[in-house]
């Protein structure tokens, strides 16, 4: 991208009269030499391709170690039981329930569309799935902001990183769920200071996440960090349109994020040699899971 | 990175680097081979060997040999569906030297008997770097067209290739050239912004000094 702070991309905006995502579209263009119609079109295939994934869970597999499936089935029939009874509602009881879904759909095997990771391929669907289904919008508002949320992605890309490896889960979780919010901030209306402000302020609240999953796999904690993501983006988004503001910017909250990342130690970056990777339960699970698999 | 680099790939699960990458390496190196694998030995080195199999690095790098792109909902059959397509294949683990931690060797042999030994690394989001080919250091990704040219290390077949390139109006993004020894056995890469002709590829083959030409062009 062609953008390296969210200070441009306002600047931009305010000046020429633009939205967020137009910005981010036309970018989309020039970066790749692609047509508009080029671009909505992938964007609307890798939309259909986070459809398909959210339709086609199925709740009785179980990944390779046997440590996740099934919890987002038992999510959704406790959103259906419940109803308005449960303490986040039906309406985030459904994000939170899509969130599990997707992460046990990935640790799975099946197919999933990284946003910006596998490992959190579930905070953007669970947010914006509900969303198209329940509060009636069409398929080209849903697209204008998935750009925004691209757009947040390349700018925290740039900046500091996307990767577990490098950054801990704040890059991973922390990215998604800073792009989740900033899309549902714009699909409620919030102009690009808004989506700004619910971007940073939901990086903020991840800052210092690490990765640390147990016996290497994208399965735990990875599958339930999606929820905190998702709820994290929602509680932001509207954070952000209801006028409160991130008191540090946009573009310090994600070299924060960067400098967080440098100096976390490696045995936090996705190499399971801290955190709960290596708690007395999670080392018993990958003792266990290596003797299978050597077996 | 690109927009599409944030919002995907389009991939079955569940890693980018572990699955998504694995699928790739499999899918360029059955290409390489430019025949139907018979016969697969595999080496699996750091990352992809200790915690390749919950990630299904090994069903992935089948189901790429088999021809299937990181978004085929058959990788976790992959083995399933090798055996009735008659591809035989292997996995042991190895310890190489200086190599990225999520590397694998895989030694190849095609329905009609040509060999090909390929090194590759998946460096993450997908995106995978071929190492060596055959023993010989070539680090292309793949994702352009790339033509990759054995000779005899002697004067002018570097010209050769170049002009039959600016004949055909191919614009070369990289060029990198490799050799045992002098006047021995030598190597040339060449990642291209445009596809090359069948016909000039089959003329380069003809030339004199020219070992092997190997073209891909993928995506």
């Amino acid at each position: 991208m062609s953008y390296q702070s969210f200070a441009e991309i306002i600047e931009i905006c305010q000046s020429r009269d633009k939205e967020f995502w137009q910005v981010i579209l036309e970018d989309d263009m020039s970066e790749r030499n692609v047509s508009r119609e080029d671009s909505m079109q992938q964007m609307h295939a890798t939309w259909d391709a986070m459809l398909l994934a959210a339709a086609t869970y199925d709740g009785s597999l179980k990944s390779k170690s046997g440590l996740v499936g099934g919890d987002g089935a038992a999510m959704e029939r406790y959103q259906r039981e419940k109803g308005t009874q449960s303490l986040c509602g039906e309406y985030v009881d459904m994000c939170i329930a899509g969130a599990l879904q997707m992460g046990e759909s990935n640790a799975c095997m099946k197919r999933i569309v990284a946003a910006p990771t596998a490992g959190a391929c579930g905070v953007l669907p669970a947010v914006l799935v509900p969303y198209f289904r329940h509060r009636n919008r069409d398929t080209e508002t849903i697209l204008k902001a998935l750009y925004v949320a691209a757009g947040i992605g390349q700018i925290i890309a740039y900046r500091a990183s996307i990767s577990g490896a490098a950054g801990g889960c704040q890059a991973e979780i922390g990215s998604a769920s800073s792009m989740a919010a900033g899309a549902l901030a714009y699909l409620q209306g919030g102009d690009c200071m808004c989506i700004a402000n619910a971007a940073a302020m939901a990086m903020k609240n991840l800052l210092g996440l690490v990765c640390d999953p147990v016996a290497g796999l994208v399965e735990v904690p990875c599958v339930k960090r999606n929820v905190i993501g998702t709820v994290n983006a929602l509680s932001c988004a509207d954070m952000a349109m209801a006028g409160i503001v991130s008191r540090i910017p946009p573009d310090q909250v994600i070299d924060a994020m960067k400098e967080v990342g440098d100096k976390m130690d490696s045995s936090l970056r996705e190499t399971a040699l801290g955190g709960l990777a290596q708690s007395a339960e999670g080392l018993k699970i990958a003792g266990q899971f290596k003797a299978e698999t050597d077996s | 990175m690109n927009l599409f680099d944030i919002l995907g790939p389009v991939m079955v699960g569940p890693s980018s680097s572990h699955t998504a990458g694995a699928v790739r390496i499999g899918y360029i190196s059955g290409k390489l081979l430019q025949e139907k694998p018979a016969n697969a030995e595999i080496l699996l080195h750091g990352s992809f060997a200790t915690t390749g199999m919950g990630h299904g690095t090994d069903r992935a790098l089948i189901a790429g040999l088999l021809g299937m792109q990181p978004d085929d909902i058959r990788i976790p059959q992959s083995f399933e569906i090798a055996e009735k397509e008659g591809l035989h294949f292997s996995f042991s683990n190895v310890n190489l030297k200086d190599v990225h931690p999520n590397t694998a060797v895989l030694k190849l042999t095609g329905e009609n008997g040509r060999k090909i030994e390929v090194e590759a690394a998946s460096i993450g989001g997908g995106r995978i770097m071929i190492q060596k080919l055959d023993g010989i250091q070539v680090n292309f990704s793949a994702e352009k067209p790339t033509l990759i040219i054995h000779n005899l290390d002697q004067p002018g077949h570097v010209a050769e290739v170049t002009s039959m390139l600016s004949h055909k109006s191919v614009n070369v993004a990289t060029l990198q050239l490799y050799r045992d020894k002098r006047g021995g056995y030598a190597v040339m890469v060449l990642e291209l912004d445009q596809p090359v002709p069948q016909e000039s590829i089959r003329w380069l083959e003809h030339l004199e000094g020219i070992i092997k030409v190997t073209y891909i062009n993928v995506d």
